[in-house]
């Protein structure tokens, strides 16, 4: 037993984690936070099928039932999605290249705290006097004149989070850039290395677009500004042209690390080299910045003439190009592959045909022509549950089964997680295929309730019954996680017995340095290369030695303390003379924490070679 | 090399800011940083545009009634020259002299400050003069974010130089602080091309019409 590995007390577990800046705990923090999250957005869900399952319902009221739509999109994306995403990317990306951690460990605690805060705040407007109510869109003509702080919550809760995004694609780039280990060239980084890249960098720069829209709406709100407001000049348009500048790559930022997921997916459960593995890196490279050129098709009804929006249109089109590359490739990987049907394996297969018809409808809703009438319809909410659930959810729920045994060291329940993939699967097609229809017979999005009788009864009906099996089978997933925990078998560092990449080449969970010697790349698929040559494990790049570790700082938590505390003073500052106050004291304590960290030298820490050698209990060879 | 290793001018290495693994880190990520502001930026000048001029009534000033080229002059001169001394400042930091950098830095600062006030000075002008003010119009909305981001950007510069210059006052150069006055200066140089766009776009354009 060495020196670094005590056990210890609840409390000092709980301290541990609000204080580290280790990517492998801050990742756990993350599928926690963003677990419960999407826990919370399903619910919201739920609700939504409830209220629409049958005619003129009235199981919320309409005023409610827009707060409880608004919420359940902002905190999809923003709080489930994309945070989980994050966890998995912290998790296993700095493995899969040979990494010890993330290039800026504090920043990365950083980034976590303020995505956190955020999401509570937000979360707290439905205790405050109510949620906001203008959709996850937010569009300035309706939050405008949205009555109470709901939008103010939405407005400053998600730029504190979004902050906090920025920070982690930063981190994300950086590390990729500078801290491979020796021999892992670009070509030979993993998919998920290589999607989890360009979507930081695709973070990079569609956030700061949001941020701006985020502070005129703020400043219009809170401050009395005027950039919206049309009797004195002002012009909502701006907004739908930052908002989507930002939204659309958005959908990227979340897809592309779920096709990451699936390309490791499909190369280790058919046993066989990614197929067209250059042609993906380059299609993912290109749907990224594809991506940048296209917002305006979610303005096709705005006004924008007929130039822009055939130009718009031609330049979605081309993206289902490198998406049907891709398609194409998985379909060629597994072909002569000798396939694995384990649980990530079916949710991969599940989602090319669930993805490929979100990208269909895509196509269609590009024809500028088309769209005047599918917009704003339930086609529009078909095709992007489509994409969103079939891509993004599919990946995650693939993720966590396939990586939950390099996180935890345990391996989730095989049958009980097929169990919950059938279920999944029936209910989303269940839930949202019979949307398309709905759609084109004209059922319009973001309506609280619907007449009978006009051939919608039917369809919303099997709409709420599919939901439904899709909260079972995530009950089911919570229930596996609960079994397994207690159980708490553990495994060894190739559970799935044939992992191609390094995370598979250490210990299930790895020890806190990663590597205690950094391993020599010899090509793609590093670790399938060593086992083909019939050895065990990779071959050290470096002679053992010191490692250089960072150390704890509760200084993250408390900078987005102080920006939580400062976001109630801009929200009360009009109806409270206390409002100011509370804004100084908040961004007082996040300036001097600040302050605190930049004049604080924090050199780190050395694990000695002697305490290494000593650990060989816990494995952690190269 | 390592941070906590003492230099002498001899034997302090070329690039002091990228000889650590920390030091790179800082560097590219900085770097990249300053690629989301320019989006930043470039959001708040379109917006900027979008709204330039557009006020209620015929009473309120426009672009062309409100600017004075002598004082946008003067706050030009000011910052550019700022860039330069901190330019000086890390000529030195190289040559590991660290109390001429921190000389240099001192004046950065100052030509900061000064550019600062005038920028208040500017604001209130407008606001007594021509009752241009934050919420009297759209423009003024536009105006006041755009310029008054770069302005925040300045004063936060102007306290995170600061913040080094003192912390550091005691202990010297070494491979631990180098990134980060290097990184600073980098900051303030962006914050000097945005300013010569709002010069160019905002004041210049705006007095042609
Ligand atoms: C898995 C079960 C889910 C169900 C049953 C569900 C159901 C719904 C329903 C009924 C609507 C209302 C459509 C309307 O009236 O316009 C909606 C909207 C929406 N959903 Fe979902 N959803 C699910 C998952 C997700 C996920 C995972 C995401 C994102 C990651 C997501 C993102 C959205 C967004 C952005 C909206 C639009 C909200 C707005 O109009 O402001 N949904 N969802
Ligand atoms: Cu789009």
């Amino acid at each position: 037993m060495s020196t670094y590995a005590q056990k210890k007390g609840f409390g000092a577990t709980v301290w541990d984690y609000l204080t580290t800046v280790d990517h492998k705990k801050i990742a756990i923090l993350y599928l926690i936070a963003g677990g419960l999250f999407f826990v919370l957005g399903g619910l919201e869900a739920m609700f939504i099928r409830i209220q629409l399952a049958v005619p003129n319902n009235d199981f919320v009221s309409a005023g409610l039932y827009n707060e409880i739509l608004t919420m359940h999109g902002t905190t999809m994306i923003f709080l489930a999605a994309m945070p989980l995403l994050f966890g998995f990317m912290n998790a296993i990306m700095p493995l899969q290249i040979g990494a010890r951690d993330v290039a800026f460990p504090f920043v990365n605690a950083l980034g976590f705290w303020l995505f956190f805060f955020g999401g509570i705040f937000l979360n707290l407007s439905w205790f405050l006097g109510g949620a906001p109510d203008a959709g996850w869109t937010s569009y300035a003509s309706l939050s405008m004149a949205s009555e109470g702080h709901g939008i103010d919550f939405y407005a400053l809760g998600l730029q504190i989070s979004g902050a906090g995004t920025l920070m982690g694609g930063i981190n994300f780039l950086v590390t990729i850039i500078n801290m491979r280990a020796p021999g892992m060239t670009y070509m030979r980084m993993p998919l998920f290395t290589w999607s989890t890249f360009v979507a930081s960098a695709l973070i990079l720069f569609a956030f700061p677009p949001l941020t701006v829209g985020l502070f005129l709406l703020i400043f219009d709100r809170m401050f009395g500004s005027n950039f919206f407001d049309v009797a004195n000049g002002g012009n909502t348009v701006i907004w739908e042209h930052l908002f989507w500048i930002f939204g659309h790559p958005e959908v990227y930022i979340l897809v592309l690390p779920a096709f990451g997921i699936f390309s490791e997916i499909f190369a280790t459960f058919s046993r066989k080299r990614l197929f067209g593995y250059s042609s993906m890196v380059f299609a993912t490279v290109l749907i990224g910045f594809l991506g940048f050129m296209v917002w305006a098709h979610h303005m096709f009804t705005t006004g924008l003439g007929p130039i822009a929006n055939a130009i718009f249109a031609v330049a979605t089109m081309a993206i289902a190009v490198p998406t049907g590359i891709k398609i194409f490739n998985w379909l060629f990987t597994m072909w002569g592959g000798s396939i694995k049907f384990t649980t990530p394996m079916l949710y991969a297969v599940a989602f090319i045909p669930s993805f490929v018809g979100g990208g269909v409808t895509g196509v269609m809703l590009a024809s500028a022509a088309a769209d005047y009438q599918y917009h704003d319809s339930y086609f529009v909410v078909a095709h992007f549950h489509y994409v969103i659930v079939g891509g993004v959810v599919f990946g995650l729920l693939a993720a966590t089964h396939f990586y939950w045994p390099k996180m935890f060291g345990t391996m989730l329940n095989e049958t009980l997680g097929k169990i919950t993939f059938w279920l999944f699967l029936i209910g989303f097609h269940l839930t949202f295929f019979i949307q398309h229809f709905l759609g084109l017979m004209g059922m319009p999005r973001r309506i609280f309730t619907f007449l009978p009788n006009q051939g919608l009864d039917a369809g919303n009906l099997i709409s709420t019954i599919g939901a439904f099996f899709m909260a079972i089978a995530t009950l089911i997933l919570l229930i596996n996680i609960v079994i397994t925990s207690v159980k708490n078998q553990k495994v060894g560092n190739d559970p799935w017995e044939d992992g191609r990449t390094l995370e598979w080449a250490i210990p299930s969970p790895p020890p806190f340095y990663n590597f205690k010697q950094l391993p020599l790349v010899r090509g793609l698929d590093p670790l399938w290369i060593e086992k083909m040559e019939g050895k065990k494990g990779m071959t050290p790049a470096e002679p053992l030695g010191d490692i250089h570790m960072p150390n704890n700082s509760f200084n993250p938590f408390m900078i987005s303390l102080g920006l939580f505390v400062a976001a109630f003073g801009a929200l009360y500052r009009e109806d409270y003379n206390w409002g100011v106050l509370v804004l100084i004291v908040g961004m007082g304590i996040t300036l001097l924490s600040m302050f605190v960290r930049s004049v604080k030298d924090d050199h780190g820490f050395h694990i000695h070679k002697e305490d290494l050698l000593n650990d060989d209990d816990k494995g952690g060879k190269a | 090399m390592h941070v906590e290793d003492k230099f002498t001018a001899e034997t302090w290495p070329a690039a002091p800011e990228k000889q650590t693994l920390e030091g790179k880190n800082k560097f590219l990520g900085f770097w990249l940083f300053l690629g989301g502001e320019t989006v930043l930026f470039a959001s708040l000048f379109a917006t900027y545009l979008a709204l330039k001029d557009k006020v209620p009534n015929a009473e309120h000033a426009l672009a062309k009634d409100l600017f004075e080229l002598p004082i946008v002059f003067v706050a030009t001169m000011l910052l550019l020259t700022s860039s330069l001394t901190s330019v000086y400042a890390m000529y030195h930091m190289k040559n590991f002299n660290f109390k001429k950098m921190q000389l240099w830095l001192g004046l950065t600062v100052l030509l900061g400050f000064a550019f600062l006030l005038l920028e208040i000075y500017e604001f209130n002008h407008y606001v007594h003069e021509y009752h241009h003010t934050f919420t009297s119009s759209a423009f003024g909305s536009a105006f006041y974010t755009l310029v008054g981001f770069h302005g925040g950007h300045v004063a936060f510069g102007l306290l995170w130089i600061v913040t080094l210059m003192v912390r550091n006052a005691k202990r010297g150069l070494d491979l631990y602080n180098a990134p980060k006055f290097y990184v600073a200066s980098l900051y303030w140089h962006f914050i000097d091309v945005v300013w010569v766009f709002i010069f160019t776009v905002v004041y210049l354009m705006g007095m042609v019409g």
